[in-house]
């Protein structure tokens, strides 16, 4: 399919930030590698941080299609302001509640969003989508049993999971700020757009939240923390980037 | 402590740290024996052990575990306190004397009457196929 100049415009910014989002919530829960809280937890972390990152290769690989750099100079050379990655993603990992609640917020969102991208005009990213069902379905899975438990085990997780919610709402309604191309992505069949996808993911997360006896901030307390899609970033992203580019930056030549 | 890891350094771990630290009575969690279906229809059989607080993340922790790396249909998980055993001190009951191999399957010779029966009433020896198949392969 041949594309004019806005309509690209409008694909490439959309595709960087889910990418982007997937590479850098992948590296900070990849940060939680050799550090987990017990093996076997370590490993199916680890293993869905690795998923991410991969899904985010994928998704470059498209970008590089469409005429962007190749994946790894995406990946680790970019500089903080040109990433489109939400705030939710860029804090340091915390406390393993912090991290478990936020991949649990992002997750639902991920896979809502490739749910509604399954069948979406832009082939290549439709494939993936289709791809990634099972791995995106094994996260969700992964956090909904941890917030059930945590949510219900005892006085002081419980206290725990309720804070981390706290913490991390109105960040995770960041992840739907709203993209100035987006009647464009409608228009073209890409994309519906983020009020629905945020409508679906109320919906997605509040039956799990009740079961695990946590509460959502009431709606009049919501301020969605937004920039992010725009470049806009927190402290935190740019030494993460320097971190994560250290190696691939002392050759970027080499041949891995 | 000081390492080239610097998630290792952002602990702040103490500098004596010998490792030896005692885990509170809530962090030993049960473990749960896990057994791995290849395809469906087959056998489960048993691969291993993960630790967790329940039956559901039991299969969470067993997915990553034992199904990440290998073709998986179906796992189980069954709490190991659920598993009834033989004591190795009795380990002395499998034991046959020789003079009764008569008792062992390997001591009956029916594959020929049985293909011939199998011939006689057209009956397809599936198992045979697969194997001539896999010869021909």
């Amino acid at each position: 399919m041949n594309y004019n100049e806005t309509q690209l415009i409008a694909i490439k910014d959309f595709l960087y930030k889910i990418a982007d989002d997937q590479l850098i919530i992948g590296h900070r829960n990849s940060e939680w590698t050799g550090l987990g809280p017990l093996v076997e937890e370590d490993i199916a972390f680890s293993s869905i941080a690795q998923d991410k990152i991969g899904q985010a290769q994928h998704i470059y690989e498209i970008l590089h299609s469409l005429g962007e750099a190749d994946a790894d100079t995406i990946a680790f050379t970019r500089s903080a302001a040109d990433f489109k990655s939400c705030h939710l993603v860029e804090y340091p990992i915390g406390e393993y509640d912090f991290s478990l609640m936020r991949n649990f917020l992002f997750n639902h969102a991920e896979k809502i969003r490739f749910e509604m991208l399954a069948d979406t005009s832009l082939e290549q990213l439709g494939k993936l989508a289709r791809k990634y069902r099972g791995e995106i379905k094994y996260h969700t899975m992964h956090a909904d049993t941890w917030v059930k438990q945590l949510g219900r085990a005892n006085e002081e997780s419980h206290a725990r999971m309720q804070t981390a919610l706290n913490e991390t709402f109105n960040l995770a309604l960041g992840i739907f700020e709203e993209s100035e191309y987006a009647g464009e992505l409608k228009k073209m069949g890409i994309f519906e757009g983020e009020v629905i996808l945020q409508q679906k993911w109320i919906e997605a997360i509040t039956p799990i939240l009740e079961a695990a006896t946590l509460v959502i901030p009431d709606k009049n307390t919501w301020q969605p923390v937004y920039g992010g899609r725009k470049g806009y970033h927190t402290e935190y992203l740019e030494p993460m980037l320097v971190e994560m580019g250290e190696v691939f930056r002392l050759d970027p030549k080499a041949e891995w | 402590m000081s390492s080239i890891d610097p998630r290792i350094n952002r602990l702040n771990l103490p500098e004596n740290n010998d490792g030896k630290e005692v885990l509170d009575e809530l962090e030993q969690w049960e473990t749960y024996e896990v057994f791995h279906q290849k395809k469906r229809g087959d056998q489960h059989v048993h691969v291993g052990i993960v630790h967790a607080a329940n039956p559901e993340l039991a299969i969470i922790m067993a997915k990553e575990a034992f199904g990440r790396r290998r073709q998986t249909a179906n796992l189980w998980v069954v709490k190991s306190s659920a598993v009834t055993a033989t004591d190795y001190d009795d380990q002395d009951i499998f034991e046959t004397t020789p003079e009764k191999t008569y008792r062992e399957a390997s001591d009956y010779y029916c594959m020929d009457r049985i293909r011939k029966y199998q011939q006689e009433h057209g009956i397809k020896d599936r198992k045979e196929d697969r194997r001539k198949k896999k010869e021909s392969v």
